[in-house]
């Protein structure tokens, strides 16, 4: 195939287009505007309705109302490092609670519905949390963008796939990104002077529990496939809390939301055989105190709690919702219209938890004749993702804001080039998912920290206004690598009746597969019950050079099974620094996540640090980094 | 079979290059078939098992052509929930596998398509690159400062 190349140049280049890139533009273009700046995003797919958030949300997971005396950012705080079992870096945590109640009042002007109650406040659906009628979440956060780049006459270029970075001639800082159209065959050839990466998690890098058409039913979106990690390593930049991957627990195969039947509805979860297993099992957290005994329980070790009923063989697990709007709707019992009004108000909630955000839930439900005040419904622990903006912590290693620098315990390493969220790759800055060490920060956290990473990257172009030169050779060697799936595929494709079977090449999927059961079988999947150890992830590592040779032989017959390819390539990596990290960390710390079964305890005096790991690309090699935990505040 | 397309209903958006559900699916699924039927390219949903049923392809279709079947692997047959985008608001049909319908409607947005302010009409800040405020802080934080330390 012959690709026509496209060569954009700009101040600022923001790739990915979800949550984090949409505040990171908005905030970006309107100090870009004051500099006489130009500022450019990326997306692979459309800006209106990309990324996690794509099918809209029913709740805002992050407000802290300190504006009202509500909480403060430190309860935020408390909050965050008790959840991740006392490993967040308390300065970015900080920071983007300082910025999340401006970020929601904005979602709210630009057109937002926020519930309120009948004074006019926001209704809470736990603390941290409130509820809004959010199936046009994604399109008004991104209408604020466009809207804010239009007027700093900034670019968007939509269904361009973003396959690697671009480093400057030295190789000291970033200098762009290369990808492709996923329209046409147009290579593009970004070149700029500061990079944020905003490209989400990951998911599909495990096997999920759904192998047949319900594959692409994650929980986790399945269009996020790892290319932040796979940036930022590339890049060269240090990675932060690989191994702490995300599980939800969620209904039982379509994996709806929770969170309102938890918090809003009060609801139980129980195991058929087992009971009430936050209760029963509370003796089996004794080894994750003093974590165990924190108020919300982590979520890891909920799950914990309740994955040991079902190793015991005491599921199914339920979610007692039939039990819960009893007890909401008791207060009404006497007033028969009140009651069956509270009912009807309660049954619409319950469906828009769903019709906002997992659409297939109502479905599912709907195809069982489920109904919610009846019945309970199956809970289930989903696959492993990584997603460092929600409660798992993946993502690059980050430098804080500047004015906390010297605050607290906070040592001064943490802090390099006078703006904060810059990774260690000069210019390369990472918000959202793309950053570690930084969770619960969810769909509005993550749009105020690609804010503030907005107006941190501006800052530092005007402090370090030049192009950084670019070999053309490097490009070349971009464009060729990126293409190759093409080339491959052209070149062999003819000895075989049958294209998907080939011995010179391996098509995305199958790849793809092959990935997801070295993970599932050694890394602590689905189907090992999320158990790892020494022994499974060395071999495992072994497995995983073979992958790495045959992504080599990666086939692509079309632009979108070289975009499939892209994502694979980008899940491998992802993979690779999870097994690395899994390895480092000797003791297991987030029971209900994984378990390692060779060090089944957390061993605080050691452990309580950071796992952090930078990949050399020059020499293709990894190094790892144990980071103390340090504190902001007590 | 995730989304699924109404051979009757799609008019392939009227031989226009790009179709309502090919630009929107975030997983670049929805595309036109041009192979097997070149006079009248028709929509579908080129690898139903990497669709997340998000819908999006279903509520842009001008047609009404595209909808959705639970996904066979888990999901009983007979069931469907239909929504109906507005401006305003969305409406939704959900029909049990008994038989049973219910329906919802909820607001999607308070302002007009396309009139998002970025400054929410908050007083704009400090101007000052070097501050720790963001454009609109603190005025849209609801607080009279930012908290410090
Ligand atoms: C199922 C689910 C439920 C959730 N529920 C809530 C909730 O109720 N409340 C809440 O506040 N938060 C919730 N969250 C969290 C919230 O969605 C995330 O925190 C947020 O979306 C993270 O923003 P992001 O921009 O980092 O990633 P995303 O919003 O996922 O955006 C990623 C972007 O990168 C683009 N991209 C990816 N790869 C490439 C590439 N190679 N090239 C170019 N572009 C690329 C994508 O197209 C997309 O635009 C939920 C998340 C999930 C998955
Ligand atoms: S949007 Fe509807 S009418 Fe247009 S091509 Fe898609 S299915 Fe057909
Ligand atoms: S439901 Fe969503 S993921 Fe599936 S084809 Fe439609 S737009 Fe794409």
């Amino acid at each position: 195939m012959d690709f026509e190349t496209v060569e954009v140049t700009t101040d600022l280049l923001i790739v990915g287009g979800g949550m984090t890139a949409a505040g990171a533009a908005v905030e970006s273009a309107y100090w870009a505007k004051k500099n006489g700046l130009k500022v450019v995003l990326v997306d692979k797919a459309a800006f209106d309705r990309s990324g996690a958030v794509a099918m809209g949300l029913s709740a805002i997971n992050q407000y802290v109302n300190y504006g009202k005396g509500v909480n403060t950012i430190e309860d935020y705080v408390h909050y965050v490092r008790q959840d991740l079992m006392g490993i967040c870096r308390e300065d970015l945590v900080y920071n983007i609670a300082r910025h999340v109640d401006s970020t929601v009042h904005l979602f709210e002007k630009w057109g937002l519905p926020i519930w309120t109650d009948e004074e006019g406040n926001y209704v809470n659906e736990g603390r941290w949390q409130i509820m809004i009628n959010g199936e046009s979440y994604k399109v008004i956060v991104a209408e604020a963008a466009k809207n804010a780049m239009a007027e700093a006459g900034g670019e968007i270029y939509e269904r361009v796939f973003i396959a690697h970075p671009l480093m400057s001639a030295d190789g000291s800082r970033i200098a762009g990104a290369v990808g492709f159209s996923t329209r046409e065959n147009k290579f593009y050839i970004f070149k700029a002077k500061a990079v944020i990466c905003a490209m989400g998690g990951a998911v599909h890098v495990f096997k999920p529990r759904s192998t047949g058409e319900g594959l692409g039913r994650s929980w986790y979106a399945p269009f996020n496939s790892g290319s932040s990690t796979y940036f930022t390593v590339q890049a060269g930049a240090e990675m932060t809390c690989q191994e702490v991957r995300f599980i939800p627990i969620r209904f039982k195969d379509a994996y709806g939301p929770v969170g309102a039947w938890f918090l809003l509805f009060k609801s139980k979860a129980i195991s058929a055989g087992g009971g009430d297993y936050m209760v029963n099992r509370r003796d089996d957290l004794a080894d994750w105190e003093p974590y165990a005994s924190t108020k919300p329980l982590p979520a890891n070790l909920r799950n914990h709690a309740g994955l040991l009923d079902v190793n015991d063989g005491l599921g199914p697990l339920y979610m007692e919702t039939h039990e819960a709007i009893a007890n909401l709707a008791e207060e009404y019992k006497d007033d028969k219209k009140a009651f069956k009004k509270k009912m009807k108000e309660l049954d619409s909630e319950a469906w828009e938890d769903f019709l906002d955000m997992t659409i297939s839930q109502a479905i599912l439900w709907a195809a069982q004749n489920i109904s919610p005040d009846v019945e309970h419904s199956e809970i289930m622990a989903c696959e492993p993702y990584f997603i460092g903006s929600h409660s798992g912590a993946s993502g690059a290693w980050v430098s804080g804001p500047p004015d906390l620098k010297g605050k607290g315990e906070i040592p001064d390493e943490w802090f390099w080039e006078d703006v904060g969220n810059m990774t260690t790759v000069t210019g390369l800055f990472a918000a959202g998912d793309a950053s570690g060490a930084s969770s619960h920060k969810f769909s509005s956290g993550s749009n105020s920290e690609g804010r503030y990473a907005g107006k941190q990257a501006v800052k530092w172009i005007m402090a370090n206004n030049s192009l950084p030169e670019v070999n053309q050779a490097d490009v070349d060697a971009a464009t060729e690598k990126v293409l190759k799936p093409l080339k491959v595929f052209e070149e062999h494709c003819g000895l075989t009746t049958d294209p998907d079977i080939n011995p010179n090449y391996i098509k995305p999927q199958q790849f793809m597969f092959r990935l997801q059961k070295i993970m599932d079988e050694y890394a602590g999947g689905v189907s090992s019950a999320f158990k790892t150890s020494k022994d499974l992830l060395e071999r495992g590592l072994e497995l995983m050079v073979f992958l790495h040779e045959d992504s080599k032989k990666l086939g692509a017959n079309s632009l979108y099974e070289l975009e499939r390819c892209w994502e694979n390539m980008h899940r491998m990596w992802q993979a690779e620094a999870h097994l690395r990290t899994l390895l480092f960390r000797e003791e297991t710390r987030w029971p209900g996540y994984y378990f390692r079964t060779d060090m089944p305890k957390m061993d605080q005096e050691n452990w309580l640090a950071f796992a952090n790991c930078v990949y050399d690309p020059k020499n293709d090699s990894w190094e790892m980094k144990k980071v103390p935990v340090k504190q902001l505040i007590d | 079979m995730p989304s699924f397309v109404i051979v009757e209903k799609c008019d392939g958006c009227k031989g226009q290059d790009l179709t309502a559900c090919m630009h929107i699916c975030p997983n670049d699924l929805m595309v036109l078939d041009a192979e097997t039927n070149p006079e009248k390219p028709f929509a579908y949903n080129r690898d139903p098992s990497m669709c997340w049923e998000c819908y999006n392809c279903v509520k842009i279709c001008p047609q009404q052509a595209v909808d959705v079947r639970g996904y066979a692997d888990f999901v009983p047959m007979g069931a469907s929930v239909v929504p109906l985008r507005g401006s305003e608001d969305i409406m939704w049909t959900v029909k049990f596998r008994n038989g049973s319908l219910k329906r919802f409607k909820f607001p999607i947005r308070t302002t007009p398509e396309g009139t998002a302010q970025p400054l929410g009409g908050y007083d704009e800040g400090d101007g000052d690159l070097n501050s720790v405020n963001l454009m609109t802080e603190p005025a849209s934080t609801g607080a009279d400062i930012l908290p410090q330390l």
